[in-house]
C-alpha cells in the first residue's frame, strides 16, 4: 500500500498514537466530568489518522474534498437537529452508514488487489457481510424507530428457514472468493445476499427489543470496520474497529440482562402474551384507587424521600420539564428528590438519562437499578410516570409471567406508590400489573404532562 | 500469514482492551458511549481515502469517494452529537 509521502514508518506510528487517543478518549467516557474532554481525545485522534492518511501519494484530493463535505454536512446538520428523543433512531442510522462504508472500501480494495490471497479475500467477504447486513439492518431499524414502518414482528412464513438458507449462501460465496479470488462477482453477491439478510434478520424483531438490536448493530458496524482493517492490514481500523465491536457486544449484553431474555431469543424467539396468566378483571377487580393531584400534592408535602420512576411514556408526554419543576419546587422545600433509572427505560441504553440531563436534571440525582433497590424502603413517595412492565412485581413473584425473573425497580416496596397513567392498559408485555391493585398504590389517571402540570400547581397553592 | 497473525494479535488485545474500559462506563452515560464509538468506527474513512488513488482503477475510486462520505456522516455527525449530549451532563448542578 506504499507510496506515502513521508516513510510509511512514521504513517503507522501516527496510527499507533491515534488509538491511543481512541482509548483513552473512550476512558475519559467513564464519568460524566471527564466525558466531553474524553470526547474530544477522541475527536483529535481521528483527525491525526486522517491527516497522515492523507499524506499518501496520488490521492484525488478533489474528489476526497467533495465525498468529505457532502458527508461532513449531512452529519453536521442530523447532530445539531436531532432531537433527544429521536437519538436511537439517529444512531441506528449512523450505524448503517459505518457498514456501508465497510463494504465500500472492502470493495474497493478488492479492485486494486492484482493478486488477492486467500486472507485478504475471506476478510474482504467479511467485511462485505457483515457490512452489509450492518447497512440494511440498520436502516430497517431506523425505519422502525421513526416509526415509517410499523414497529411490530413483521416477517413471513419459514422467516427463519430462509436466513439460515441466505446465511448459508453467503458463506458459500465468501468460500467461493477463496477457491477463485478474481471473482468479483462473488463479492456483490455476497453483499447482495447480506443486504436481504440484513432486512429479514431485523423485520421479526418488535419494538420493545429495539434497544437490544441497535447495540448489536453497534457492534457489527465496529467489526465490520475491523473487518476492513484486515483486507487493508491497516492496524488503526482493526483497533478503532475492536473498541467499537466489544463495545456493541457489552452494551447488548446489558440491555438482554436488563430484559431477562437471552441474545438468540430476542433475534429468533417470539414473546407472546401469555394466554394462561391471570386476566386484568382478576388482577384489578375493585382494588384500584384513584387518586387527585391535590391529594399527591399533600403526600408529597409531608415526604421526606421521593423517588420518580420515569419510563419512555414520560418522554412521549413531553413531561420531562414539568417533572423537573416538580423536583424543584419540592427540593426547595428540604425534600429529597432522585430518579431511579431501569436500564431499558428508553429506546435504547442510556436514553433516559440523556432525556432527563436534557430537562436539565443533576447525573448526580440518576441512580441505577440495583443501587437503589437496596433503598427502596426508605422511600416515602415514589412517582411512577410512563412506566408500566419494569415495575411490575408479577417479574418477581409469579414465575409463570412471560417477564417472570426480568429485574424490576421493586417499587412496590416504597411506602406509597403514585402512577401516572392514562389508563390500566398493559405496556409491551402484554400483561396486567399487580403494582396497580396494591394497597400501598395509588393511581393518578391522565396524560402524563397534563396531570404533572395540574399536581406542580397543586403544589404552589399548597 | 505471519502478518495475519501479527494482525489478529492487535485484534484480540483491542477487544480486551474495549472490555475491560466499556465495562467502566456507567449507564448514564451510555448513549453518549454509543454515539462516540459510532464516531470511531468511522474510521473507514482512512481506508476510503486510499481507495481513491489516481493510478487504481476508475470504479475503485468512486466507491472509494462513496465510502468517504458515508465515514464522514459518522466522524463528523458522531462526535458533534456526542458532544452536544456530553454538554447537558456537564456540571449544572
Amino acid at each position: 500500500m506504499g507510496g506515502f509521502k513521508i516513510d510509511i514508518g512514521w504513517v503507522n506510528l501516527a496510527y499507533v498514537v491515534a488509538s491511543v487517543l481512541f482509548i483513552n478518549g473512550l476512558k475519559g467516557l467513564t464519568h460524566p466530568r471527564t466525558a466531553v474532554r474524553g470526547n474530544l481525545t477522541s475527536a483529535v485522534g481521528m483527525l491525526l489518522a486522517v491527516v497522515v492518511t492523507l499524506l499518501a501519494n496520488g490521492l484525488d484530493y478533489t474528489w476526497i474534498l467533495v465525498g468529505a463535505v457532502i458527508g461532513g454536512l449531512v452529519g453536521a446538520v442530523a447532530a445539531t437537529r436531532v432531537q433527544m428523543t429521536q437519538m436511537p433512531e439517529m444512531v441506528a442510522l449512523f450505524n448503517g452508514f459505518g457498514g456501508g462504508a465497510s463494504v465500500l472500501v472492502a470493495g474497493a480494495a478488492f479492485l486494486i488487489a492484482s493478486e488477492p490471497d486467500a486472507q485478504m479475500t475471506v476478510s474482504t467477504g467479511l467485511s462485505g457481510l457483515i457490512g452489509s447486513v450492518t447497512f440494511t439492518g440498520s436502516m430497517i431499524a431506523f425505519l422502525k424507530l421513526a416509526e415509517i414502518m410499523p414497529g411490530r414482528q413483521l416477517g413471513f412464513p419459514g422467516i427463519k428457514a430462509f436466513n439460515a438458507l441466505m446465511g448459508l449462501g453467503a458463506l458459500g460465496c465468501v468460500a467461493w472468493l477463496t477457491v477463485d479470488p478474481t471473482a468479483v462477482l462473488a463479492y456483490w453477491l455476497i453483499v447482495a445476499i447480506a443486504a436481504v439478510l440484513g432486512v429479514t434478520l431485523t423485520i421479526p424483531i418488535g419494538g420493545a427489543d429495539m434497544p437490544v438490536v441497535i447495540s448489536l448493530l453497534n457492534s457489527y458496524s465496529g467489526l465490520a470496520a475491523a473487518a476492513t482493517g484486515f483486507v487493508l492490514m491497516n492496524n488503526v481500523l482493526i483497533i478503532a474497529g475492536s473498541l467499537v465491536g466489544a463495545s456493541g457486544i457489552i452494551l447488548t449484553r446489558i440491555m438482554c440482562k436488563a430484559m431477562n431474555r437471552s441474545l438468540t431469543n430476542v433475534l429468533f424467539g417470539t414473546m407472546g402474551p401469555s394466554a394462561d396468566g391471570p386476566s386484568a378483571d382478576d388482577v384489578y377487580g375493585g382494588k384500584v384507587k384513584a387518586t387527585s393531584p391535590d391529594e399527591v400534592a399533600m403526600m408529597l408535602e409531608t415526604a421526606q424521600r421521593v423517588l420518580v420512576v420515569p419510563g419512555y411514556g414520560l418522554a412521549v408526554a413531553q413531561a420531562q420539564h414539568i417533572v423537573r419543576d416538580m423536583a424543584n419546587i419540592l427540593e426547595s422545600r428540604g425534600i429529597t428528590v432522585e430518579y431511579g433509572i431501569h436500564p431499558v427505560a428508553g429506546r435504547m441504553p442510556g436514553h433516559m438519562n440523556v432525556l432527563l440531563a436534557e430537562a436539565d436534571v443533576p447525573y448526580d440525582k440518576l441512580r441505577e437499578m440495583d443501587d437503589i433497590n437496596n433503598e427502596i424502603s426508605q422511600i416515602d413517595v415514589c412517582m411512577v410516570v410512563g412506566a408500566n412492565d419494569v415495575v411490575n412485581p408479577a417479574a418477581r413473584t409469579d414465575p409463570k409471567s412471560p417477564i417472570a425473573g426480568m429485574p424490576i425497580i421493586d417499587v412496590d416496596k416504597a411506602r406509597t406508590v403514585v402512577v401516572v397513567k392514562r389508563s390500566l392498559s398493559p405496556g409491551f408485555a402484554g400483561i396486567p400489573n399487580p403494582l396497580f391493585a396494591m394497597d400501598n398504590c395509588l393511581m393518578m389517571f391522565g396524560d402524563g404532562k397534563k396531570a404533572l402540570t395540574e399536581l406542580v400547581h397543586a403544589l404552589k397553592e399548597g | 500469514m505471519e502478518m495475519l497473525v501479527a494482525a489478529i494479535t492487535v485484534f484480540v488485545l483491542a477487544v480486551f482492551v474495549g472490555f475491560e474500559i466499556i465495562t467502566k462506563v456507567p449507564p448514564t452515560l451510555h448513549t453518549p458511549l454509543m454515539s462516540g464509538s459510532n464516531a470511531i468506527s468511522g474510521i473507514t474513512l482512512i481506508g476510503a481515502v486510499i481507495s481513491t488513488r489516481t493510478d487504481n482503477p476508475k470504479l475503485a475510486t468512486i466507491l472509494g469517494v462513496c465510502a468517504v462520505a458515508f465515514a464522514m456522516i459518522n466522524v463528523v455527525g458522531g462526535y458533534m452529537v456526542t458532544h452536544r449530549m456530553l454538554d447537558m451532563f456537564k456540571g449544572k448542578r
